[in-house]
């Protein structure tokens, strides 16, 4: 009896995502997965569950073949997986959410509420997963949502969970107890995988750790005897520092100062309640917090994307609470926007076309009212080349670039002339290892050429590891300030709403 | 600007929301509308004329009921509840009224603009309420008919098309060969286009506006190619039967609402019955909670076990059905012959009515109705011949479509997959 | 020592190749790979549905079916004669004479004008189905202008262009107006002022004010000589200044969409508004801008309906069906004015060949409505045409041009 997957490759246009990929999960077995981005391990997951269709490989749970490609087929061997970016319906209630697929009705089809209900409370009192069944998905905070995945493939009997980035969006506290979760389960005799970029979560949680890379599993490790060093090695296939280098800081004037701000999101929900901080020339100062806390209509707010409802924002003596997002990029404001794909790039056009968004309109760029694409494309050159972007012409769409290789991109543009405030917001989400290094530093380059620095990130280490000041984010408001000397833990109780600071 | 250094006490400034911002502009815009109430409908007309608005057939139980009322007075009632209206929506904002508000508004408008036309004279209010459902019914099965697709995250830009083939289709099969055959004729046709708009965009993934449109020029080229060429020779087959109204006993007794309501022939009936299913289909089946998946997020339906291209197939086929019912209606009852191009942008209206009514079946009726009472208060106008030309009354709904479509879109929330198609690897 | 052969150091230390950023910039300014898809999809599209046409022809060839029972081999043959006596007749009737050629271009110009306006919405990422209604009122204004204003022909005919340029952009920049401000999809709105249009021009054209004297229809008096568009090759042949208004338009959206700041932002809009706005546009004002400017487009076609078509007087249906098959013009094209003025040519030879075709060989013209049709489902579906030809050519994924009601 065990879950076994043999010799799955999965080719994409232009990547071989999955390599010949083998693994075996025994039920009670808890596995973790462990590789950087665009190692492969959601593809072997995502092939695993059904959502894609393998080029080569075959899959057996307990001693059945799987028929491959088809969610329901997996879903009924016993397979179940808690996604990395929730599969829930927003605008459904918790229990509608649940039911999906197989809803309880009677004859017509009608379904009956009553029994949909009882249906997730049973498992969620069992299990210790506290959720309302009436809420709205769209209304329940990111926690909450988690556990309703949890209890979805529970209410089907997963013999076998998959778990997809489960602690992304977790305060180290609910990280214990999603653990907690997770070893319930493995008392149950369930077995689990567990996917994730994180070295301390898997050393604590797996009986078993294996590293995949480029498509390939490179290596099977006992977590009792490896360290984080030595695994990151087998990540990345080279001795990786873990530790980003930064002097001390030597904070100056305030660049940025926040005053009582009141921001409404899509739903006219006060996303933004008050908010006031500071942000000085030579400092880089970074929000913490789980994610849908206010921190994406902040930045778009900062940046001129949205407006305001209430209070100030100044950028040295100027008030740019209402400037459109060109005036506040000419103050000299460089901005890494939280979804590259979507707002940060536009990706039929080339790498050249790209690199020149923010500065088209004026020289070199465009005489009048022609572009002089030939300046462009002799300036984007320069840039790839400046900013190790691995692009190999610069006429490219953008598209065919990496995720880490389109967030230099964005950097290049961004950070290539007189900087005097960076908001970089998730700068370094879904980007691989060698990226994360070398935008890091590059952040850290900006910060001791006397830039104001405000980075906003929901990985905690990230955060960590750049700022030389805290502030954590929480429905709306500062939380929490903390300086270098925070440990996790003080700074995840903030997360929730129950710090205070430590300044 | 004062140093950082200080902090002063900077003042808090709130702006307005959008949704209050577009309260205010509504509200202006009632005030305005009742100012004009008062010097057009108010002050337009001799102080002394009544205007009578009869509220039965001469075959309903209950005859000779009208309604007498001084038309200055009446338009005047009439603005004042705009005026009020308006006051409301600048003092009381919120999204939720505002919409209802623009919809009682043109109620009251519109009452207004017949007590002045009608003055001095009388015409039949009743009429024009039961011309008015039968007028809304087309539109009403459009929307549903986009309502079906975009629930399940397909836009239908080809309603036009369906209603018009299958309004021919119903024709010369009625003709030919009774009308069963007209009605089954209609639905298949109705149901063909759906299923050539869903392989066309699952299938091979054209922009599923695009793919309507091209359902649009089939549909009018080939009817009237169809039409030119063979109805005009055998004029047999533009010669549908007759389709009678079946009175509901009882209930057509009712004054006013009984004739308004429940006269009709069974397309009426079936759009009704059509409103209530859909509604309840989709919030309380099984198969509702499924198609609603797949338009709001079709992965997570996908990792649910659902097939989300079967369910966007079915849904959309079905949707062309409920327009074939319509195209059947419009064929066999409302006109009762083919004529080239005979919708005339009634499929477009009928998207415009989904908008309006939020993509809910209810939604839809209403909007359909306010969009039918349009469209007759045009008819009652030329009838009445009050010295606007025809042309400017022809373009009425359509200005009324526009009206509706800037004052409502962009606030309200379509299915959250709505035109993307799904792509599984 | 200065002893060192000049040869020998330029061989270890070659200067790198002088990079050719001029030609590198075909991609982005819309030469080079992009024009030849545009290119090639019309004509393999044209290929396919001459091919079904001639399927369609020699199965309704009555005669050669009766010959089937006895002799099959003639009567194949006699079928593919007559497809071949048909198409002949097709192509000479199109360009095998001037009077051809000329009607060829008459009948493409104002095609490819309201073409190069819904290629331009397109690329914006808005749809543009208001052409008609654009040109109805565009040419209204210059017929006002053309019997209402006084002046030597100089003048007289670019005053009245004008005027359909101006006219044609407003009523196309209302729909943009509307979807910048308050997000009313362009769908909708520009169906609706087609109707609107096409209601006022049929009173205007009976009121006093446009109405011939002496007529009960609604037809226009005829325009003075000074107004009308000047013809190419003299009074037998119809062909007019339009051709070049047309051939400029097509270089001047060329030059805007891909050589111009504007077009950059333009074409940015179309694929990523929320890019655009990340960089600082103002993405409101292009959606009106582009509408503006597709409407004047629109307008320019209307005006050589109004002004350029003999005997001159206009009547309430003066744009047919162009704005429909504008539609198909611009996908076939790519949306690229090349392209578009490829597909316009193309369907010019279709529709004048078409007619020449019936009066010639007995073939109807509904079979070349037939072919516009499959036309519109081929370029509908360029997968379904590279499946046929097994052309294999860049992913670039489904062809989205749209993104549902949301603004």
């Amino acid at each position: 009896m065990a879950l076994e997957l043999h010799g799955i490759t999965k080719r994409f246009p232009t990547v071989l995502a999955n390599d010949d990929v083998s693994l075996t999960v025994a039920p009670g077995e808890i596995v973790a997965m462990l590789g950087e981005n665009g190692a492969g391990k959601t593809t072997l997951m995502n092939v695993l569950f059904g959502l894609y269709t393998p080029d080569e490989g075959e899959v057996v749970v307990d001693g059945h073949p799987l028929e491959l490609g088809d969610p329901g087929e997996s879903i009924a061997a016993g397979l179940g997986m808690v996604h990395q970016h929730f599969m829930l319906v927003p605008v459904f209630t918790v229990s509608e959410n649940v039911i999906l697929g197989l809803e309880p009705t009677n004859g017509v089809g009608w379904i009956n509420q009553k029994n949909a209900r009882s249906l997730v409370t049973d498992i969620s009192d069992r299990y210790g997963l506290s959720v309302d069944p009436a809420a709205m998905v769209e209304d329940t905070p990111v926690g909450v949502q988690q556990r309703v995945e949890i209890i979805k493939v529970l209410i089907r009997d997963a013999r076998y969970i998959i778990f997809d980035e489960p602690t992304a969006v977790l305060t180290p506290q609910e990280v214990e107890e999603f653990f907690g979760i997770v070893r319930g389960l493995k008392e149950d005799g369930r077995g689990v995988i567990f996917i994730s970029h994180k070295l301390d979560e898997a050393l604590e949680i797996a009986d078993r750790i294996v590293v995949l890379r480029d498509g390939k599993s490179v290596g099977e490790v006992d977590p009792s005897n490896t360290t984080k060093e030595q695994l990151a090695e087998l990540m990345v296939g080279r001795p990786v520092d873990l530790v980003v280098h930064k002097e001390e800081a030597e904070p100056k004037d305030v660049v940025l100062r926040v005053q009582d701000l009141v921001v409404l999101d899509d739903r006219a929900h006060r996303t933004v309640d008050g908010m006031s901080f500071e942000v000085r020339a030579g400092e880089v100062v970074g929000i913490a917090g789980v994610q849908g806390n206010g921190q994406t209509e902040l930045v778009e707010s900062l940046t001129g994307m949205r407006t305001s409802l209430a209070g100030h924002v100044f950028v040295g003596d100027e008030d740019v609470t209402d400037m459109s997002p060109r005036e506040i990029h000419k103050l000299g404001i460089a901005h890494v926007p939280e979804d590259r794909q979507e707002s940060g790039l536009v990706l039929p056009f080339t790498v050249a076309e790209n690199m020149v968004l923010d500065s088209y309109y004026d020289k070199p760029y465009s005489k009048g009212i022609q572009m002089d694409w030939a300046a462009a494309l002799e300036s984007a050159d320069r840039l790839v080349e400046e900013y190790d972007v691995k692009a190999s012409r610069v006429d490219t769409p953008v598209s065919n670039l990496s995720g880490g290789n389109q967030q230099k991109v964005i950097v290049a543009r961004e950070f290539d002339r007189d900087v005097k405030l960076v908001i970089a917001s998730q700068p370094t989400r879904g980007v691989d290892v060698g990226s994360i290094e070398y935008i890091h530093a590059r952040i850290i380059e900006e910060r001791d050429e006397g830039a104001a620095v405000l980075i906003v990130s929901s990985e905690l280490d990230e955060v960590m590891a750049l700022a030389d000041r805290i502030l954590v984010m929480f429905k709306g408001r500062v939380a929490g300030e903390f300086d270098g000397s925070a440990t996790p833990t003080e700074i995840g109780l903030a997360m929730l709403g129950s710090g205070a600071s430590n300044e | 600007m004062t140093a950082i250094a200080e902090t002063p006490a900077v003042e808090v400034r709130v702006r307005a929301t959008p949704e209050e911002r577009r309260s205010t502009v509504v509200g202006w815009v009632l005030i305005s509308l009742s100012l004009y109430v008062f010097w057009a409908f108010v002050f337009g007309v001799d102080s002394t004329l009544d205007a009578t608005f009869n509220l039965s057939f001469a075959t309903d139980r209950f005859t000779d009921l009208s309604w007498v009322v001084n038309a200055r007075v009446l338009s005047m009632v009439m603005a004042i509840g705009i005026f009020g209206l308006g006051i409301w929506r600048l003092t009381r904002q919120g999204l939720r009224y505002t919409n209802i508000s623009i919809a009682i508004a043109f109620g009251l408008f519109s009452l207004a603009f017949l007590a002045w036309a009608a003055a001095g004279s009388q015409f039949s209010l009743v009429g024009m309420l039961r011309a008015t459902v039968i007028l809304s019914v087309v539109i009403v099965l459009g929307a549903l008919t986009g309502l079906m697709c975009e629930r399940v995250g397909v836009i239908n830009i080809g309603i036009e098309g369906q209603l018009l083939a299958s309004a021919f289709a119903a024709v010369v099969l009625s003709s030919a060969f009774g009308t069963v055959a007209g009605i089954v004729g209609a639905l298949v046709t109705g149901g063909l286009l759906g299923l050539l708009l869903a392989w066309l965009t699952i299938r091979f993934r054209v922009d599923q506006i695009i793919a309507g449109v091209v359902i649009n020029f089939l549909a009018l080229g080939l009817t009237s190619l169809m039409s030119s060429r063979i109805l005009s020779d055998v004029v047999d087959l533009n010669a549908p039967k007759r389709i009678p109204a079946i009175r509901i006993p009882v209930l057509a007794e009712i004054p006013v609402i009984g004739p308004m309501l429940f006269d009709h022939t069974y397309f009426v009936y079936g759009m009704f019955i059509l409103v209530f299913a859909i509604h309840y289909g989709l919030f309380r089946t099984r198969w509702g909670l499924r198609s609603r998946s797949v338009g709001e997020h079709p992965k997570a339906a996908d990792t649910a076990g659902i097939n989300v291209y079967w369910v966007r197939y079915r849904n959309v086929v079905l949707g062309g059905c409920i327009a074939g019912w319509g195209g059947a209606f419009l064929g066999l009852a409302q006109v009762a012959r083919f004529e080239e191009n005979m919708t005339g942008g009634i499929g477009f209206i009928g998207l415009a009515a989904m908008i309006f009514g939020r993509w809910m079946p209810f939604g839809a009726l209403g909007a359909g109705l306010v969009f039918g009472f349009s469209r007759a208060v045009q008819q009652k106008a030329s009838i009445l011949n009050i010295g606007v030309p025809s042309e400017f009354l022809l373009m009425l709904p359509y200005i009324v479509v526009i009206i509706v479509v800037a004052g409502v879109a962009g606030k309200t929330r379509p299915p959250a997959a709505d035109g993307q198609p799904y792509i599984k690897q | 020592m200065s002893d060192v052969k000049p040869e020998a150091a330029q061989e270890e230390n070659p200067a790198p190749p002088e990079k050719d950023y001029q030609g590198m910039a075909d991609r982005i300014t819309g030469v080079g790979e992009s024009l030849r898809r545009a290119l090639i999809l019309p004509t393999l599209a044209l290929f396919l549905a001459l091919l079904v046409g001639a399927v369609i022809i020699m199965l309704t060839d009555v005669d050669a079916w009766r010959r089937m029972a006895d002799e099959p081999v003639a009567a194949i043959r006699d079928m593919l004669v007559g497809v071949w006596e048909a198409y002949r007749e097709l192509f000479v009737g199109a360009f095998g004479s001037v009077r051809g050629i000329s009607e060829t271009l008459f009948t493409a110009t104002p095609l490819i004008l309201a073409g190069l306006a819904v290629a331009v919405g397109f690329k914006t990422g808005l749809f543009n189905i208001g052409a008609r209604g654009q040109m109805l009122i565009a040419g209204l204004c210059s017929l006002w202008v053309a019997l209402y204003v006084d002046l030597p022909a100089i003048l007289h005919v670019p005053l009245a262009i004008l005027a359909a340029v101006v006219g044609g952009g407003i009523w196309g920049g209302v729909a943009g107006f509307l979807k910048a401000r308050t997000g009313a999809h362009e769908v909708i709105t520009t169906i609706m002022l087609n109707f609107i249009a096409a209601f006022l021009v049929l009173y205007l054209l009976k009121s006093p004010l446009f109405q011939a004297e002496g007529s009960n229809a609604p037809l226009s008096e005829v325009i003075p000589e000074s107004a009308r568009l000047p013809t190419l090759f003299g009074t037998g042949f119809r062909v007019n200044i339009g051709l070049f208004l047309a051939l400029g338009a097509v270089f001047f959206v060329y030059w805007l969409l891909y050589k111009s700041t504007i077009g950059f932002e333009f074409r940015a809009a179309g694929f990523s508004p929320s890019a655009s706005l990340y960089a600082g546009m103002n993405v409101a004002f292009l959606y009106t801008a582009v509408m503006f400017l597709s409407g004047a487009l629109a307008g320019l076609a209307g005006a050589t309906m109004t002004l350029g078509l003999p005997p001159y007087a206009v009547s309430d249906n003066f744009a047919g069906n162009i704005g429909f098959d504008a539609i198909a013009l611009a996908l076939l094209g790519r949306s690229h004015p090349f392209g578009v003025l490829w597909s316009g040519l193309l369907f010019g030879v279709l529709i004048t060949g078409g007619r020449a075709m019936q009066a010639g060989a007995g073939v109807s013209v509904d079979l070349v409505i037939v072919m516009q049709s499959l036309i519109i489902i081929f370029i509908a579906a360029p997968e379904l045409v590279k499946t046929i030809f097994g052309v294999k050519s860049v992913d670039e994924g489904p062809t989205q041009l749209t993104t549902g009601w949301g603004a």
